[in-house]
């Protein structure tokens, strides 16, 4: 892996009164149960993970897992009760005011559930506002965030108000004020949460054709297990704030950690999910017949390919080389196997 | 039985008004008790008791005390007198170097701060009034009366009456467009050529000083209120009197404090005009979704910069609604304190009020009408100004407002300079048009108020012998007739089966400051006619909101008309009334009704408004005709809005009623009055304006904890 851009040492976020002394009583073992009948209420419980500079880490929990507590613990928007965030390498919790301005300003962008835009200012005005904020002067902020409305594609909208705009065109207009500053480090809280199912296969679509172009190091907040798969490097699902488990799609598909993990795979399409190589047996690579496929493919993508097969079915990767083989009763396998059928 | 356990509210109520008009009529009135007569008027009759309190001695008329309470607040207005004059005259003495005498002087410190408060008003007021009218107390300001003797040319000439009118145009058009550019202009051209020139621009001088200091200070309070829950909770109580508190009443301390003049008046609108003002910035920061407060401070904004560029521009609808209301108390104070000497077009109105000339009073009326309305519009537009980025301007476009009030400026001053050769020997009417050398209607409206009164005399005399014989002398006599005990039981019972222990005992302290204050006779006639405006009131306000709410542009229409009734100074009421119905009560319980009806009828159509869309459809589906819709749907749901509705009514009522002293009533008001000409009438208008504002919280605080859980029973807010 390259380098480590947030890294979170037992983080915790805890609610109330005496969340601070409670922690330090407890000796890290927070016991939500116990904490609650005390008047406080943990958000984060022991959040340690790190995230590589051009990773895309999705935080997937149910309302009320700590999926957003956390995200506001790495933006500082709150300040965790206990536990060690690093952003490149600098201590966040040991940053005073001034220079959690600079990290805001310089470092990172933040796109919301509920898109936040100011009414006042149109959509323009709304994306040069944080580089207003900084300091930039009206006609290069303005003429900058003329190219973020050509870049989410809202050439001529912007002079509209954001009341004037449908959902989807104002998280555009969120998306682009939040790249405005070219952050390196991008938040995104529920960003298609609030939109139409259509629409948020569109702006998904989008996102991941920015992200092409962009390569930010991503936190993205989402309570939608497929749109947790369709966009993640790596998928954190968190259960009253716990992280149950931190792991890539097809690892999280294919052994889920937990009870609780295991009843969002259930429903999985994996061949949807999962590519060749997650599940090819890299052992034998004898007795092979004439299709090849690559190692990356979707399995959706080959299977009809490879069930017409008789014999096994060679996995080579970039270079060509055979890295393993697959038998089309595995394909067979892999996508009913795991599913419970009928019930 | 079975009703009983159906309904128990009811039959606690109906209990409740059992045992009150049981006490009602199980207690006597004394024999010798005369009515209204004040029962601590300061004189001294053998027939008093007498009592001591804080070394002050209070007199008063001992009755059976479930009959009427003893006074035994009656010290309060003397001790606050004395606490003032202690506090201006003799607390803290401390060395000021004085600048006329050239040594140091020794002077409370109160009274210094005041002085010099006093004396920055009014350098304020003098700049702003001189820039407009002319005039050298700015430049002696700065200098001194020999300077300005030694060098006479340099007064300030004060601006042709053209340039002004120009220039409110200009800036009506560059704020909003043609319209109120139209609306400026052709105000302005009124007011000069009807004579009104001179104490319009005074009474403007006033309002641009008061109305942004108010809004300065409203919008700081509020801000601070918002940071910090332990200045929330030190202004709240204070807010919350001040809102019921009658105008009137504040005239009297201020003029204690800072003396007669426009600067006491510009202080005692703050004082009246900011705690509105504080409400409504509060409450439109709390409304700010914490999501945008996270995208402001994402953006990396600064604590400054989140308020000022972020909560405060997300917060304008509300700040708004408060710089509108800052406007509407400063020109309803520019009328009112003209009772402490505040020049401008309220005196001229008072003066025309008092001399019962209704034409020059209408015309005074009318001209603080208009400027009310068009500072009100400007205001409005100003906020909802928006920049074009993107325009590729040339010069001339991009200053053309600049370059044509400067085109009019130079046109102006060679009129002006025309008009004296023109107006040779007489007035430069190109200048200025004196005070009553301008066109007059007053004449006219004089002559169709006498031509009214001798075509209707009959029938207007006969509905107000009428109304006054039949139905208000029994009413205030009934009023009247309620035994303290009883009234106290009455209210405490209500508190108690509305809102619990917590609101009974509100109120209870409530009613019993008022009742142990001298002048509970007083403030039943004040709630007499509070009650009468507030019933008809509804009923027109509740009838004509919901005609209007039929159709969406009516309902949009009356809500204008609304808007602009409700910019007219509260005094402005009192001319057609006087018109009509001369000096009675009739005229003003008739003033009370129109201005009350104005909340009763707004809250009405946004009460209906906000009924949501799908219940109309479901409604709608289930085959509701429109009548049953509104009494079966519309209604209960609004019903809680339109509650509010109510309080409003009963405030806007009891500020009519007290301003109703005017004209001659015989309530709290009228001692206010009073007190305004009394040197000792500092502690007397005090506490009495804090009995109104305590009838008014009595029914505000009723209303919205009944408000309250009504709303949280059906689940809307």
């Amino acid at each position: 892996m390259s380098e480590t851009v947030i890294k979170c040492e037992s983080v915790y976020k805890i609610f109330g009164e005496n969340a601070k002394k409670m922690l330090e009583e407890s000796n890290g073992n927070v016991d939500a149960k116990t904490f609650q009948e005390r008047g406080c209420i943990v958000g984060v419980n022991n959040a340690s993970f790190e995230v590589a500079k051009g990773e895309m880490l999705v935080v997937m929990g149910l309302s009320g897992s700590g999926k957003s507590t956390l995200l506001r613990c790495i933006s500082r928007l709150t300040d965790a009760t206990g536990g060690k965030i690093f952003i490149e390498g600098q201590d966040l919790l040991e940053l005073n005011n001034k220079e959690l301005i600079e990290l805001r300003r310089n470092k990172m962008g933040m796109v919301f559930q509920s898109f936040a835009l100011l009414p006042h200012k149109t959509v323009v005005e709304n994306i040069a506002f944080p580089l207003q904020i900084k300091g930039t002067n009206t006609e290069e902020s303005i003429s900058r965030a003329m190219e973020m409305v050509k870049l989410v594609g809202l050439d001529g909208r912007e002079n509209y108000f954001p009341r004037e705009l449908s959902g989807g065109q104002q998280q555009r207009v969120g998306i682009a004020r939040s790249l405005a500053v070219e952050p390196d480090i991008w938040f995104l809280d529920e960003p298609f949460s609030a939109l139409d199912p259509l629409i948020r296969k569109e702006m998904q679509d989008e996102f991941l054709r920015l992200q092409e172009k962009l390569q930010k190091t991503i936190m993205f907040i989402t309570h939608d297990f497929d749109e947790a798969l369709k966009l993640a490097d790596r998928i954190a699902i968190m259960k009253d704030g716990i992280i149950e488990q931190l792991d890539t799609p097809a690892n999280i598909v294919l052994n889920p950690a937990t009870e609780y993990v295991r009843k969002f795979t259930e429903e999985v399409p994996r061949e949807k999910v999962l590519i060749i190589e997650d599940v090819m047996d890299a052992s034998s690579k004898d007795n092979l017949g004439d299709l090849k496929v690559s190692k990356d493919e979707i399995i959706e993508n080959v299977a009809e390919k490879i069930l017409t097969q008789e014999k096994l079915v060679g996995v080579v990767d970039s270079n060509n080389n055979i890295v393993g083989s697959i038998k089309p009763s595995k394909i067979i396998d892999t996508v009913f196997g795991g599913r419970k059928i009928g019930s | 039985m079975e009703y009983l356990k159906k309904y128990p509210k009811l039959f606690q109520w109906l209990f409740l008004l059992i045992v009150f008009f049981a006490l009602c009529f199980a207690i006597d009135v004394p024999e010798t008790y005369k009515f209204i007569r004040g029962q601590a008027e300061f004189v001294k009759d053998p027939n008093q008791s007498v009592y001591f309190f804080l070394g002050k001695e209070v007199r008063y008329y001992a009755f059976d005390v479930f009959w009427r309470l003893p006074p035994l607040l009656g010290w309060l207005p003397i001790w606050i007198n004395d606490s003032l004059f202690f506090l201006m005259n003799e607390w803290m003495p401390m060395e000021f170097w004085n600048e006329d005498t050239q040594e140091f002087k020794t002077r409370p410190l109160l009274l210094e701060i005041s002085r010099n408060l006093t004396s920055f008003m009014t350098f304020l007021i003098e700049l702003i009034r001189e820039i407009l009218l002319g005039g050298l107390e700015t430049i002696v300001a700065f200098t001194s009366w020999d300077f300005i003797d030694a060098y006479p040319w340099l007064e300030l000439p004060g601006l042709p009456w053209t340039i002004v009118a120009a220039g409110a145009a200009l800036l009506s058009y560059k704020l909003s467009g043609k319209g109120l550019a139209l609306f400026a202009g052709l105000t302005m051209i009124y007011i000069s050529i009807f004579g009104q020139w001179k104490p319009s621009m005074q009474t403007l001088s006033f309002i641009l000083v008061a109305a942004p200091l108010s809004f300065i200070f409203g919008l700081g309070l509020g801000i601070a209120a918002y940071k910090s829950k332990r200045v929330e909770k030190a202004l709240y109580p204070i807010l919350l009197v001040m809102q019921t508190m009658p105008q009137y009443a504040v005239l009297v301390p201020a003029l204690v404090l800072f003396g007669v003049g426009d600067h006491a008046a510009v202080i005692i609108t703050m004082v009246v005009a900011v705690p509105p003002m504080i409400l409504l910035t509060i409450l439109g920061l709390r409304a700010i979704p914490p999501e945008v407060i996270e995208a402001g401070r994402m953006s990396g904004c600064t604590n400054w910069q989140l308020m000022f560029k972020v909560l405060i521009p997300t917060a304008r609808r509300d700040i708004l609604i408060g710089v509108n209301q800052v406007i509407m108390v400063c020109f309803s104070m520019a009328v009112i304190s003209a009772f402490i000497g505040a020049k401008g077009l309220g005196f001229n109105l008072l003066l025309a009020l008092n001399q019962l000339n209704i034409g020059l009073a209408l015309e005074a009326g009318l001209c603080i009408s208009l400027i009310a309305i068009l500072l009100d519009k400007m205001s409005l537009a100003w906020a909802n100004k928006q920049t074009d980025y993107f325009g590729n301007l040339t010069f001339f476009q991009r200053n053309k407002n600049a370059i044509f009030f400067a085109a009019s400026f130079v046109i102006g001053i060679i009129l002006a300079y025309v008009g004296t050769f023109i107006f040779k020997g007489s007035f430069n009417y190109l200048f200025e048009i004196p005070h009553n050398k301008g066109i007059s209607t007053a004449d006219f409206w004089n002559k169709g108020v006498d031509w009214i009164f001798d075509t209707f005399f009959v029938y207007i005399k006969a509905f107000n012998t009428w109304l006054i014989q039949d139905v208000l002398q029994p009413m205030r006599a009934l009023y009247l007739r309620m035994p303290a005990v009883a009234t106290l039981v009455l209210a405490v019972g209500a508190g108690y089966l509305i809102g619990g222990v917590r609101s009974a005992l509100v109120v209870a302290a409530l009613t019993l400051f008022i009742a142990l204050s001298p002048w509970w006779d007083r403030a039943l006639v004040t709630l007499y006619m509070a009650t009468f405006g507030v019933v008809i009131s509804c009923l027109i306000g509740f009838t004509v909101g919901t005609l209007c709410f039929q159709n969406k542009k009516s309902a949009a229409f009356m809500l204008g008309v609304c808007d602009i009734f409700q910019t007219f100074p509260s005094f402005v009421y009192l001319i057609p009334v006087m018109m009509l119905f001369g000096i009675t009560d009739t005229s003003v319980l008739i003033a009370v009704i129109v201005y009350a009806t104005i909340p009763a009828t707004r809250y009405t159509i946004e009460g209906l408004r906000s009924v949501p869309v799908g219940l109309h459809e479901a409604a709608t589906m289930s085959g509701v005709n429109k009548f049953q819709r509104l009494t079966k749907i519309e209604f209960p749901l609004a019903f809680p809005h339109m509650m509010l509705g109510l309080n409003q009514t009963i405030v806007f009522a009891l500020f009519m009623v007290i301003i109703g002293a005017f004209i001659g009533t015989e309530d709290l008001g009228q001692y206010i009055l009073k007190a305004l000409s009394d040197k000792n009438g500092a502690g007397i208008g005090l506490t009495l304006g804090i009995c109104v504002a305590f009838i008014g919280l009595i029914f505000d605080n009723l209303i919205r904890t009944w408000v309250g859980k009504r709303k949280k029973h059906l689940g809307i807010d």
